[in-house]
């Protein structure tokens, strides 16, 4: 099965096939490399930067970048991390992140990859944007303010749903994200509840109406483990919907 | 019963006194007091700059936020507010009833938060004035001064104070801004290991809170009159108070008694408190005065906290409590308690009781049930009304058909209290402001007999921290005659 090609991750041998990416291959291998708005079950977006990884010399993303013979990946160098810490940064001050006041706080994997990247303080000035919540939809709300334009429930709800109902709009730093429905409101989408979209977002976006803090302090995702060992939200919002829903079967 | 001290009929020919913010009492408050050239007191009033900011920064959010939300009003009570949210969100998602479960749990945390904070106001921000006197060097009257000269005593409000953010922390998940109520009930119950935790220090603590009742009784009864009638007023009292007139902290209907202890309401539904209280403004505070609408302004203000508790309740459920009640209340010759400084003696008196009631709940079984949720019907609006260590606390939200507060309204314990404060320092600032030179003693006794109220005005103003104080005495010209500053190392100066 094995290609028998490789590269170095760090200097450990990553063995990979044709077509895979750098982030393919090491996560096959068990090999964490921060990302947000990668999710293999999804074409590679390359939008977050935070998967950046120095290849001979060069800063790349490693949800984009093909694997190659004998090149050599360095993914936790104290430069490497600067800057993703510097992208993370960014990230933080570009929107409003109160954590404690925000459900998805301890399952968040901005939060998570922001630990693990050692981000303690902020270092940019807060923007401070105004930016409201549609609570429209009679499940599901979305918080502006949390929203880092990883494009995942876009890609969810075109390729796995079927439906388009995100899109990101505008350029630059007046990107945002926008509903396809007639009065741009997310309750005259056609989103569902049990669509893919809904359960891939990595923060505090995209969040199910009426449950606030139901899972306490000590038992959230990313409370006792890190997120190199834990991995993404996604895996288990899915598995979370999936039980729960069958637990409606029953 | 407004004090003739609150608005002077010629203040333009008055003295005007100014006392900035108090220290060891967080949030910004002044005092200003206006002489007549004879030098009496003309005009005497508590300035609290309250942010209304919060109920405005609520607005807008999803109700299932709240509990944890508005913890961020205050740093030395939020669970108070935490479960105050609960509350009135529980009624928005249709909850008539706790789950056994949940209600213990809530309560129980609930006296672990009164017990952290009964200790913490008694024992760090007032047994220094009690113990040493209001005269005492202000460099040695405080905290520091205590774990000096009676180590015992220190150590005992210090392991108080720990044992309840302890059963915080067990009950919420955190031991400041937990999450452990949740619309509906609560999000975890506890683990025997955790109530086998609990319960090693519990019989301790209940030692410790007895000796601290003996320790204020002693201190009241050393100088008895003194401590009578120190700004002491007539007042009316509100509280919650139990189905069968029982003490409760927790859930109950509201009672208010005049000063003689005859009932103006009994057992009303907290929901339409509305009905029953309104909020008067005036013109020179920002800060609201809440009144018993059948008594209007003038008359119907009152008193809210533990003084109103213990004074209002028929019994309290647990035996210790109640025998300290009855030698409490036999000090007031059938009318109520209306000493101001009787306000630490009913603090203690609850810490007792908080303890025994911990105690109690530790042997329920209901607290490791798995039954954690209740929810109905989504309604348009919830009130949870509580007994915040302070004293009464209200929220009321209502909702739109999206989930999201359209409106928000808050009646903090510091508020309930604002009209009393002021007619205690009223009370105070005759008897002690002469001349025309400003005294230490007299910004001492402002200051204790605010704090016998309230070490946190910031739940009201929001604002945190504290800071130094002033007093300036200004004549009728605007000429500033003295000032006396305090800094908040404590250090006083006159800079004039
Ligand atoms: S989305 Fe994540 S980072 Fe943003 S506020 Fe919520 S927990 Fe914090």
């Amino acid at each position: 099965m094995s290609s028998g090609k490789t590269f170095k991750l760090d200097g450990k041998a990553i063995s990979f096939e044709e077509g895979d990416t750098i982030m393919d291959a090491a996560l096959r291998a068990g090999e964490y490399i921060p990302h947000l708005c990668h999710n293999p079950e999804f074409k590679p977006h390359g939008s977050c930067r935070v998967c950046v990884v120095d290849v001979n010399g060069h800063s790349m993303s490693a949800c984009t970048r093909p694997a190659e013979q004998d090149i050599d990946v360095d993914n936790s160098s104290d430069a490497i991390m600067d800057l993703r810490r510097s992208l993370l940064q960014m990230l933080f001050v570009e929107g409003n992140h109160i954590c404690p006041a925000c459900e998805k706080s301890g399952a968040c994997q901005l939060q998570a990859v922001a630990y693990y990247t050692r981000m303690l303080s902020p270092r940019f000035t807060h923007f401070f944007p105004r930016r409201s919540i549609d609570a429209s939809h009679p499940d599901i709300v979305f918080y502006f303010n949390r929203c880092i334009l990883c494009g995942l429930c876009e890609r969810a709800s075109r390729d796995v749903d079927g439906k388009n109902v995100f899109s990101i709009s505008g350029r630059g730093i007046n990107s945002k994200l926008v509903f396809n429905s007639p009065s741009g409101k997310l309750g005259d989408s056609e989103l569902s509840v049990t669509d893919k979209a809904v359960s891939v977002c990595p923060v505090g976006a995209l969040l199910p109406k009426h449950q606030g803090y139901e899972k306490p302090i000590g038992k959230r995702l990313y409370d006792t483990k890190p997120i190199s060992v834990v991995g993404d939200a996604a895996l288990y919002q899915s598995v979370n919907r999936s039980s729960k829903s069958s637990e409606s079967n029953e | 019963m407004t004090s003739e001290l609150e608005t002077a009929e010629h203040p333009k020919g008055l003295k005007r006194t100014v006392i900035e913010p108090l220290t060891r009492v967080e949030g910004h408050g002044k005092v200003t007091l206006l002489q007549d050239e004879k030098q009496n007191i003309k005009q005497a009033r508590l300035h609290i700059s309250e942010f209304r900011g919060f109920e405005k920064f609520i607005q807008g959010r999803p109700y299932w936020e709240l509990p944890v939300l508005v913890q961020r009003l205050c740093g030395i009570c939020p669970v108070s507010h935490h479960l105050a949210a609960a509350k009135a969100t529980d009624m928005i998602v249709g909850a008539a009833e706790l789950t056994p479960t949940a209600e213990k749990i809530r309560r129980l945390m609930h006296f672990g938060q009164t017990l952290q904070s009964h200790a913490l106001h008694f024992f760090h921000l007032c047994s220094p004035d009690l113990l040493f006197g209001f005269d005492d060097e202000v460099r040695h009257r405080n905290i520091v001064g205590v774990i000096e000269d009676e180590p015992e005593i220190a150590k005992q409000g210090v392991l108080l104070r720990k044992y309840g953010q302890e059963v915080i922390r067990v009950t919420a998940g955190k031991r400041i801004h937990g999450t452990g109520a949740i619309p509906g009930g609560i999000n975890k119950s506890l683990s025997k290991d955790e109530i086998k935790y609990l319960k090693r220090d519990i019989g301790q603590v209940i030692e410790w809170a007895q000796q601290a009742v003996e320790l204020v009784k002693r201190i009241f009864f050393e100088h008895y009159d003194y401590h009578m009638s120190f700004a002491s007023i007539d007042s009316n009292m509100l509280s919650v108070i139990r189905n069968d007139g029982a003490f409760e902290i927790y859930h109950g209907g509201l009672r208010a008694r005049d000063e003689k202890g005859n009932t103006i309401f009994d057992h009303i539904d907290y929901s339409c408190y509305g009905d029953y209280i309104r909020e008067g403004v005036k013109n020179w505070s920002y800060m609201k005065f809440p009144f018993i609408t059948s008594l209007g302004q003038e008359n119907g203000w009152y008193r809210v906290g533990p003084l109103a508790r213990v004074n209002n309740c028929d019994f309290f459920p647990t035996p210790l409590a109640e025998r300290q009640r009855r030698e409490f209340t036999g000090t007031a010759e059938g009318r109520t308690v209306q000493s101001t400084l009787a306000y630490h003696w009913a603090r203690l008196i609850e810490l007792l009781h908080c303890s025994e009631s911990i105690a109690e709940l530790l042997n329920d079984s209901d607290l490791y049930g798995n039954e954690l949720l209740n929810k109905g019907e989504l309604q348009c609006c919830g009130t949870g009304v509580i007994e915040a260590p302070r004293g009464t606390l209200f929220h009321h939200y209502e909702i739109n058909d999206d989930g999201i507060v359209k409106k928000a309204n808050l009646i903090v314990s510091t508020t309930n209290n604002n009209q009393a404060m002021n007619e205690s320092i009223r009370k105070v600032a005759s008897q002690y402001l002469d001349g025309n030179q400003l005294s230490e003693a007299l910004l001492n006794q402002v200051e204790v007999a605010v704090r016998a109220y309230d070490p946190c005005l910031s739940c009201a103003t929001h604002a945190m921290g504290k800071m130094p104080l002033q007093i300036n005495l200004v004549n009728d010209k605007g000429e500033l005659l003295d000032r006396l500053e305090k800094r908040a190392s404590g250090e006083i100066n006159r800079t004039v």
